[in-house]
């Protein structure tokens, strides 16, 4: 089926080619960052991870994000959904990617990456983050690909595959779950230290993914005429809705927990990420108040059905939720755990030029494997006759 | 045997076999050399052994920054420890305030020797260290007499280990260390960009019969010895004097103690 990818429309290729240009330039960065060390980043000692990090926890989100198509469709036996499943999960293979990518530009010694393996460690849940990644990485491309291969033929999938789509809607939680982990059990690090974290994270991805993948539909309604269909948006915008709603009362329990105990040591990086530090302010100040704005209007806009069943206005609200969410488990979630630091002293870290460099690249990178593998899926549709406008 | 000594033994063995076949051609009519067998490697006999190290840091005779820099650079110049000015610098052995270093102990008012006392900060080697728990590789690992170790050549630079520590003890090297070494000490290795260091309570100075560092050039402030064995120095220090430790109620169980 890969050979699809060579028959495409000359703006197709000006779009490939404009993301390899970024994947290079981002290349050319990284090949520095290889020879003179991770100090060409904002980072410091104190706060040692960063929007590479970051990065990938929200990503790991994305990638999750999809099983909120695939449960409903595989669990409920809810049809509509199967119409764009393929999409979920190759946009779950293009988040993956990105997640491995942005582990190992954070790596100091990347060509040690093996060590991971040769060494098992099972008492690092760090271990177990890259073995779930990978595990839902094939899962998805084996799915994704298996399904697809039969639609072109027009055939029922092999029975096995139902197997695989189970285990692949656990997986996903899993995935979610273990990157929670990663966070919630370091002592010391209050912002991290609690039990919902991994709760907050499967919630604040049943959002952000779905929200993702329905305006990238849009997009690709608008280029191709392949429409997603009411079946599908309006109850996905509904999962999102409640995924957001979760999302943002656990945040507040949070909120409980910190200020109603009045234990300094929680108290004190969400007084940080608020409102700075004895009358200094962080850009993160004005950046999570942003977030708080965001998540409020978009969930105003989603909660009241007029507004989320205007297509005029949906996307608006998606827009509005995914910058929410990625402001709050990415960066947000990274300076939180970070400052103060172990000696209660305040150290702003800002991402650097080269940092964010990198990370461009590798968005460019996830975002020319969603465009290829989109492309042959729906050549695919296309070819097997399957309707593109739907008359509703 | 913890694995950062069997690798120096291993650098050692192959170097006198090394060695050893060079001479091999010159006495070839002579007494044929031993094989170099696998595992004849014996550790030192002056070689001081404990059931947990533990350092004990009396901070009424220690604690103002012209002496307690001289301490420091004894360490640093030791272990060859970089240089690097700014938020990207690597320490091992640094200090601090009271409240900096004991920052959950919020007393409004301190006694003024101890509000401008310096104190020092260094990796604790927890007898239950989270930087451990959390390493992906094995890298830093604990021995079983209580110390806490960094393979160099292992360690990925993932820095779970930094976000980990409660203590804020471990540095990343986000460049080459070297060229800002100024004083190279050939006797110890010195590190490469992008893995994580720290204090390593001088284990390679143990192995030889020798205390660490800080302690030879602290002159009697830092105490250093077994705390399984009730009649050790620390152990004495801790039985007469009153002190305390760094975030105990993390659970990390933190082998430095304080005695203010
Ligand atoms: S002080 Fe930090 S680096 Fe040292 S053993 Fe304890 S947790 Fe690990």
């Amino acid at each position: 089926m890969l050979e699809r990818v060579l028959k495409g429309t000359p703006k197709f290729y000006l779009w490939l080619s404009f993301l390899l240009c970024i994947i290079g330039y981002a290349f050319i960065v990284y090949v520095f960052q290889l020879c003179y060390g991770l100090k060409i980043t904002g980072l410091s000692r104190n706060i040692s991870w960063g929007f590479y990090i970051a990065q990938f926890t929200y990503l790991v989100g994305v990638a999750a994000g999809a099983v909120m198509l695939v449960l409903p469709a595989y669990f409920h036996h809810y049809k509509p959904f199967k119409r764009v499943i393929i999409f979920g999960e190759f946009l779950a293979i293009g988040a993956v990617v990105m997640c491995m990518l942005f582990i190992v530009v954070d790596m100091g010694q990347p060509q040690r990456v093996l060590n991971m393996f040769l060494h098992p460690t099972p008492n690092s849940v760090m271990f177990w983050d890259a073995t779930v990644l990978l595990g839902y990485l094939f899962l998805n491309a084996i799915i994704g690909w298996t399904t697809l291969e039969a639609e072109r033929y027009d055939v029922n999938p092999p029975r096995w595959i139902k197997y695989l789509v189970y285990l692949s809607i656990f997986w996903a939680f899993s995935i979610h779950t273990v990157t929670g982990f990663l966070y919630a059990g370091l002592p010391g690090r209050h912002y991290w230290l609690t039990a919902v974290m991994a709760a907050r994270f499967l919630a604040s991805a049943f959002c952000s993914g779905p929200a993702l993948l329905l305006l990238l539909l849009f997009l690709l309604k608008k280029l191709t005429k392949f429409d997603p269909g009411k079946a599908v948006v309006r109850p996905l915008s509904l999962i999102i809705t409640y995924a957001m709603g979760i999302n943002v009362f656990l945040y507040c329990l949070e909120l409980f927990t910190a200020f109603y105990s009045g234990i300094p040591g929680h108290a004190d990086p969400i007084v940080f990420l608020f409102m700075g530090h004895e009358g200094v302010d962080a850009w993160v100040n004005g950046w999570m108040w942003t977030a708080v704005v965001f998540a409020f209007a978009s969930l105003i806009l989603l909660i009241t059905p007029r507004f989320r069943t205007n297509d005029k206005i949906l996307p608006w609200a998606l827009i509005m939720l995914f910058i929410a969410t990625w402001i709050d488990k990415s960066l947000g979630l990274l300076i939180g755990g970070f400052t103060p630091t172990p000696y209660e002293t305040i150290e702003i870290y800002t991402p650097s030029f080269w940092e964010i460099s990198v990370g461009l690249g590798i968005f460019a990178l996830g975002a020319l494997i969603v465009s290829v593998l989109w492309k042959i899926a729906l050549d695919v549709k296309k070819e097997a006759g399957e309707e593109f406008e739907l008359s509703e | 045997m913890n694995s950062s000594r069997r690798y120096f033994l291993k650098v050692a063995g192959l170097s006198a076999f090394a060695l050893a076949g060079g001479a091999g051609a010159a006495m070839a009519a002579g007494s044929a050399p031993a094989p170099a067998g696998r595992g004849s490697y014996e550790a030192s006999e002056k070689a001081l052994k404990a059931g947990r190290w533990a350092m004990v840091i009396d901070t009424r005779k220690l604690n103002t920054v012209e002496r307690m820099r001289k301490v420091i650079d004894a360490c640093h110049k030791y272990h060859n420890v970089p240089d690097i000015p700014g938020t990207q610098e690597v320490k091992w052995l640094w200090d601090d305030t009271y409240h900096h270093a004991f920052s959950d102990e919020v007393h409004p008012v301190l006694p003024t020797r101890v509000e401008e006392s310096r104190f020092f900060m260094l990796c604790n080697h927890c007898e239950n260290p989270s930087c451990v728990r959390v390493c992906p590789v094995k890298a830093t690992y604990k021995t079983e007499q209580g110390l806490v170790a960094i393979d160099y050549h292992r360690c990925i630079g993932c820095r779970f280990c930094m976000a980990a520590c409660p203590y804020g003890s471990r540095s990343f090297n986000f460049q080459d260390p070297r060229p800002f070494i100024k004083d190279l000490n050939p006797a110890y290795p010195t590190r490469m960009r992008g893995v994580v260091e720290k204090c390593t309570f001088c284990a390679e100075r143990l192995e030889k019969g020798l205390l660490p560092v800080c302690v030879e050039a602290s002159e009697g402030a830092i105490l250093f010895g077994d705390l399984r064995d009730p009649d050790s120095v620390v152990s004495k220090a801790l039985a007469e004097n009153y002190s305390i430790r760094r975030k105990p109620s993390l659970g990390t169980d933190p082998g430095v103690y304080y005695i203010i």
